[in-house]
């Protein structure tokens, strides 16, 4: 116990960089999801496969893979940007890695959302002249909106623990400052797991509270 | 790119060797073609439930070592076994147990985080890493030695040799090493430095090549293996600013242990056989044997 005391400081470092891993690659996840999801369920036929191939190649590729790919072939291709030090050039292929692996997991949870829209509805918004823009804008996505939220909140969960693997490409986030802690205290190891997935579970809390509160608003409006 | 060029430093290594070992009238080693003679025990004798009477017995050793340092521990992709100082312990040690490295060894790669679980849960017998001695660790499981002390240095790009030369130079900079390792620690808290924890050694000089980090830090032993590997483009700079004395693994409280891995590290010192296996891996590097250390009482 003493040695979270002791090292409070850097924990608390260590999950800001988590936090800031989660918000920039979450981001990314977010807007890319939505425009692969928008391709897959397009009426362009070369839209929807080039939608179906990114999620078959990001979705079966294992997430340390991803990210040892982008840290160790970026620099070959000359990508070694960075906005300072603090934010280097393993935070950004972390960032970069990580969004590219959620927006497969966030564009599923959309789709699977818009399934859940009855065909009907689709038809009645063509039936009255809409184009297929606008009746994604006004019919299909809002509903879809609160068919989401639970899968969608799974897979901000998901992120949130993924960001550990930042680690393997020399990111110090929460994780790292887990394992230094770890070697300079060998006789404190389970009292540094815990506090460590005690620290995890308070993001994931905040995460799943947000889905839900988003949730029960949903719900009013039914 | 690289690896030709490994390539041909090993096999102007081997070349150096063979016509070393012409001069020599000892002559052929024990296993490979640049590892030191080193003699195995027939019939040792050790006390009765003793762990040195058991390991003898069943004629197999599992030792925890480093396969990613050049000059330590390190194991060529699609060799067999690992070469380096450490695994020359190792072979001294089992050596006197009666073993020999015919198989019988099982050399066990242990990367910095799972020395002491491996250890604690018997996975290994012994652990001979680059495992510098220290009181939390003794805590937790017992170290032997130590039977070599080098101090943390600093590897640089070749043109930056002038303005990184010593760890007052770290703070602000992007320094890379192993996840978990002292050394890291050391940069960070006390000299300011960006850490940026990476799993290998060789990924970190992977990055050094590629600018996304300015240094690579760990203990000077390692660096001077990937130094003689790069001459041109990386650097060896300052000198060591901590000691490290690296230690030999073994279970908490068996002392007859100890006792037996300090007396028979102690001989191979005494006899030369410990300068041997310096000359034949680190020594490589182009570095003078050092004194041989004093070896600590076990407690």
């Amino acid at each position: 116990m003493q040695v979270l005391i002791d090292n409070f400081g850097q924990i608390l470092d260590g999950f800001a960089k988590t936090l800031w891993l989660l918000l920039f690659s979450g981001t990314i996840a977010a807007v890319l999801g939505t425009i692969l999801v928008a391709m897959r369920v397009s009426p362009v036929a070369i839209l929807r496969f080039a939608g179906t191939s990114y999620i078959n190649v990001f979705r079966n590729t294992p997430l340390l893979l991803i990210l040892l790919i982008i840290a160790f072939a970026a620099p070959d291709l000359g990508f070694t940007y960075e906005i300072n030090n603090y934010f280097n050039f393993f935070f950004m292929a972390a960032t970069v890695g990580l969004g590219l692996y959620a927006a497969a997991f966030v564009c599923e949870a959309l789709r699977s959302g818009i399934n859940s829209i009855p065909l009907g509805q689709a038809e009645a918004a063509r039936s009255i002249g809409m184009t297929f823009a606008q009746s994604m804008r006004s019919v299909i996505l809002p509903q879809a909106a609160r068919a989401v939220i639970p899968p969608l909140a799974s897979t901000y969960i998901a992120l949130a623990k993924n960001t550990s693997v930042a680690l393997a490409i020399g990111v110090t986030e929460a994780s790292f400052i887990m394992k230094k802690l770890n070697a300079e205290n060998a006789v404190a190891r389970w009292q540094i797991f815990f506090g460590f997935a005690f620290g995890y579970m308070v993001i994931v809390a905040f995460i799943a509270s947000a889905g839900a509160l988003a949730e029960r608003s949903g719900a009013k409006t039914r | 790119m690289r690896y030709p060029k490994t390539k041909a430093l090993f096999a102007g290594a081997a070349l150096v060797m063979s016509l070393a070992a012409c001069g020599d009238d000892s002559g052929g080693g024990s296993g490979g073609g640049d590892s030191v003679d080193i003699p195995v025990e027939e019939n040792p004798d050790f006390p009765e439930g003793s762990t040195m009477a058991e390991l003898s017995e069943a004629g197999k050793i599992t030792i925890g070592v480093k396969i990613d340092q050049p000059g330590i521990g390190f194991q060529e992709p699609g060799a067999d076994t690992p070469e380096g100082f450490d695994i020359e312990m190792g072979r001294i040690i089992a050596g006197q147990l009666g073993i020999e490295d015919d198989g019988s060894i099982e050399w066990k790669e242990t990367i910095s985080d799972n020395r002491e679980p491996f250890l604690e849960e018997g996975e290994v017998d012994i652990v001979i890493a680059s495992y510098s001695i220290t009181d939390d660790r003794r805590k937790v499981v017992g170290q032997a030695g130590p039977y070599y002390v080098t101090g943390q240095q600093l590897l640089v790009r070749e043109e930056d040799k002038d303005k990184i030369t010593g760890p007052d130079d770290l703070a602000g900079v992007k320094v890379c090493s192993v996840e978990g390792s002292t050394s890291l620690a050391t940069a960070q808290d006390e000299f300011g430095a960006d850490p940026v924890p990476l799993g290998t050694y060789s990924e970190c000089v992977d990055q050094l090549e590629n600018s996304t980090v300015d240094v690579l830090t760990t203990d000077g032993a390692i660096l001077l293996g990937y130094a003689a590997e790069n001459p041109d483009e990386l650097e060896v700079v300052g000198e060591p600013f901590s000691e490290e004395r690296y230690g030999i693994g073994y279970q908490l409280g068996d002392t007859e242990m100890c006792e037996f891995i300090t007396t028979t590290i102690q001989d191979a010192m005494d006899d030369g056989l410990w300068a041997d296996a310096f000359e034949a891996t680190l020594g490589e590097s182009g570095v003078e044997t050092p004194e041989s250390p004093e070896m600590d009482e076990c407690l």
